[in-house]
C-alpha cells in the first residue's frame, strides 16, 4: 500500500489489511483489537465494528488453527456436497459451524471460491483442494 | 466454430514466472507502441475497436476511458478488478495463473491513456495463492522498465461477492463496508477517493495489448454487431471437460457446452451466475453475445436429473446472503425470495406464491442500487418462464399434503373423542 494521508480520506484503506494481519496473527478480531484499530485509524469503534462484521474474512470468534471451507454453491452442489461434508465428519468429527476438540480444524460452509472446474472443492486456509472424495479427503486431512 | 484462443493465447505457453518467455512471445509490443502515442490516441483506438467489459456489466471500454481522460485531476486511479466472486466463474483464476504479464500489460496501456500514476489490482482474498505470483511478475516488468509510469500494488478483498460490483469495491479499498454507491457520479468522473478512476475486469486488460498491436479495425472485425472481440467462458457442472473456453462473441451455446465441454444430456444451462438466465436445451443453439447473453461467461450445465427449483434456491440463497444491505429492494426482496423458496422446496407452497415472485422481481428490478439485486429476479423469472410445471407441481404437492395430513388429523381427533 502507498503511504497516503488521512486528509483526503486515504488513511482509512489500511483498516481493511491490517485487520486481515489481525486475523493471521490472533485467529479472529476480538473487541480489544477492534478498539486498537479504531484508535490506530481515528475513526468510532462502531465504523470499524460494522467494517469488521462485513467482510466473511474478519471472523470475530475464533476458530480452529485450520480452517476448512467447503463450497456450497450450484456447481458444487451438482457433485455431492454432502459426501464431502460426511467424509469430513467421517475424519475429523465436525459438522459446519464446529471445530474439534483440539482446536485443530473447523469447519464452515463458504459460496463459491472459483474452482468450479474441479467441483466439488473446499479451501483450507489459503490452499485450494478441488476433485474431492472421501478417500482424497481423508489423505488431505492427515496431512496437517 | 472453433475455440479462437486470443486472450488465452499465452496460457499454458508461456512460463508465468518468466516475463522473457511472454516477451519471446511478442509480449510488450503492445506496449512499446503505445507509449509512443498521445494518450487520446490510445483511448480512440479503444473506442473504435468496440471493447466492451468482460466482467458482467458489458460497458463501452473506450468510453469509460475517454470519460477518466478528460476529467481535470491530479490523481487518477486504475483498478484491475480481479475480484472473480460469481458463481461458477473461473476464468480469471486461470488468466492470472498462466498468463500474468498479458494483464500487466494491458494494465500498463490503460494507465498510459488515462495518465493514471497508481494502479491496484483488487484480488479477491479466496485467490491469495495467486498473490505472491502476481507480485513477482510486477516487480519483473518494473525491472524491464515498463512500470515507469505507474505503480500497481496488489489489494486483497476480504470475502464479500458484492465486492466485485465496482462502487462497492472502491468502499472496500477506502476501508469501509463494501457497499454499492449512489450513481451518478461514476467512477470515470468520480471515484476512488473522489479521483477519477477506471475500474476494468482482468479479461477486458488482457484484450488492450492485442487491440494495440493488430488494430481496432482487426478487432472489431471479430463478433457481432455489438459484441466485438473474443469472450472467455468458464463451463463447469453436467460435463465431461469442465474448464476455460474462448469463443468468438456470438459463438453459439451448443458449440461452448457439447463440442467444447462435453456435455451430453442437458435439461438447461444457466449462463450469467447466480443472476444468469437459465436456457431450456430448446434454446441450445442460442449465440452468447452482449445481444443474447453473456454476464461474466460463467456457464453452468444441468442435465434431466436436476431439480430447477433447487438450483435456484441455491442462487436465491447465495445472494441473499451476499447482499450488502443497503438498499431496501434488495435487502429485503431477497429476504422474501429466501422464504417463498423456502416454502416451495418444503412443500408448504401457498397459491399466490408464484405471483408474489413475478411482481417482488418486478420492484428489485427497477429500484435495487446495483446488479445484484436489479439481476436477482433472474433465473427465478426464466425458471418460471420455462419449468413452470415444476413450481405448479411443488405447489399441488404441497396442497396435496396439507390435505391428507389435515384429514389424517382430525380422524385421529375423532378417535381421541
Amino acid at each position: 500500500m502507498t503511504k497516503e494521508t488521512a486528509s483526503n480520506g486515504a488513511g482509512r484503506s489500511a483498516l481493511l489489511p491490517s485487520l486481515k494481519t489481525e486475523v493471521q496473527k490472533s485467529g479472529c478480531i476480538s473487541s480489544e483489537i477492534m478498539a486498537g484499530a479504531a484508535k490506530q485509524a481515528g475513526l468510532p469503534l462502531n465504523e470499524v465494528y460494522g467494517v469488521t462484521t462485513f467482510y466473511s474474512y474478519l471472523p470475530t470468534e475464533p476458530a480452529g488453527k485450520n480452517v476448512i471451507k467447503v463450497c456450497k454453491c450450484v456447481p458444487c452442489s451438482l457433485k455431492d456436497v454432502p459426501e464431502v461434508v460426511a467424509g469430513i465428519r467421517k475424519a475429523i468429527g465436525v459438522t459446519p459451524g464446529q471445530t474439534t476438540m483440539d482446536g485443530k480444524f473447523s469447519l464452515e460452509m463458504v459460496n463459491c471460491i472459483g474452482a468450479c472446474d474441479q467441483a466439488p472443492a473446499m479451501m483450507i486456509n489459503d490452499t485450494l483442494y478441488g476433485n474431492l472424495t472421501p478417500a482424497k479427503i481423508a489423505e488431505i486431512l492427515r496431512s496437517y | 466454430m472453433a475455440e479462437k484462443r486470443i486472450v488465452l493465447g499465452n496460457c499454458g505457453v508461456i512460463d508465468p514466472r518468466s516475463i522473457d518467455t511472454y516477451m519471446a512471445k511478442g509480449g510488450f509490443k503492445g506496449f512499446e507502441k503505445a507509449r509512443k502515442m498521445k494518450p487520446g490516441a490510445i483511448v480512440d483506438e479503444v473506442k473504435k475497436s468496440g471493447l466492451t467489459g468482460r466482467g458482467g456489466a458489458g460497458f463501452k471500454t473506450g468510453l469509460k476511458w475517454e470519460l477518466a481522460l478528460n476529467a481535470k485531476s491530479k490523481d487518477k486511479y486504475l483498478i484491475c478488478n480481479a475480484d472473480e466472486g460469481e458463481v461458477g466463474a473461473f476464468k480469471d483464476r486461470y488468466i492470472l495463473s498462466n498468463d500474468p504479464f498479458g494483464l500487466i500489460e494491458g494494465m500498463c496501456i490503460a494507465g498510459l491513456a488515462i495518465g493514471a500514476k497508481q494502479a491496484y489490482i483488487y484480488l479477491r482474498a479466496e485467490y491469495h495463492f495467486l498473490n505472491e505470483l502476481l507480485c513477482h511478475a510486477i516487480s519483473q516488468v518494473k525491472e524491464k522498465g515498463f512500470l515507469k509510469h505507474m505503480d500497481i500494488s496488489v489489494f486483497e478483498g476480504a470475502g464479500a461477492y458484492v465486492c466485485g460490483e465496482e462502487s462497492a469495491l472502491m468502499e472496500s479499498i477506502e476501508g469501509k463496508r463494501g457497499e454499492s454507491r449512489y450513481k451518478p457520479p461514476y467512477p470515470p468522473t468520480r471515484g476512488l477517493w473522489n479521483m477519477p478512476t477506471i475500474i476494468n475486469n482482468v479479461e477486458t486488460l488482457m484484450n488492450v495489448p492485442h487491440i494495440i498491436n493488430n488494430g481496432a479495425a482487426w478487432f472489431s472485425d471479430l463478433g457481432t454487431p455489438k459484441s466485438k472481440g473474443t469472450k472467455v467462458f468458464s463451463v463447469s457442472g453436467d460435463v465431461k471437460r469442465p474448464g476455460v473456453y474462448e469463443l468468438e462473441m456470438g459463438g453459439p451455446l451448443k458449440e461452448l457446452v457439447v463440442d467444447l465441454a462435453g456435455a451430453d444430456d442437458i435439461k438447461a444451462v444457466q449462463v450469467g451466475g447466480a443472476t444468469g438466465s437459465i436456457f431450456p436445451a430448446s434454446m441450445i443453439d442460442v449465440r452468447l453475445s452482449h445481444e443474447t447473453c453473456l454476464g461474466s461467461g460463467a456457464v453452468v450445465v444441468l442435465n434431466s436429473s436436476r431439480d430447477i427449483i433447487d438450483i435456484v434456491f441455491n442462487d436465491v440463497q447465495f445472494l441473499n446472503e451476499e447482499s450488502c444491505g443497503k438498499c431496501t429492494p434488495c435487502r429485503e426482496g431477497t429476504e422474501v425470495m429466501m422464504e417463498i423458496f423456502g416454502r416451495l422446496t418444503r412443500g408448504e407452497a401457498k397459491e399466490g406464491d408464484i405471483e408474489a415472485l413475478e411482481d417482488l422481481s418486478k420492484t428489485m428490478a427497477l429500484a435495487s442500487l446495483c446488479g445484484l439485486g436489479q439481476a436477482a429476479a433472474v433465473p427465478v423469472l426464466d425458471s418460471l418462464k420455462y419449468f413452470r410445471e415444476e413450481y405448479n407441481n411443488r405447489i399441488d404437492q404441497s396442497m396435496f399434503l396439507r390435505s391428507y395430513l389435515g384429514g389424517e388429523l382430525s380422524k385421529s381427533k375423532e378417535g381421541v373423542r
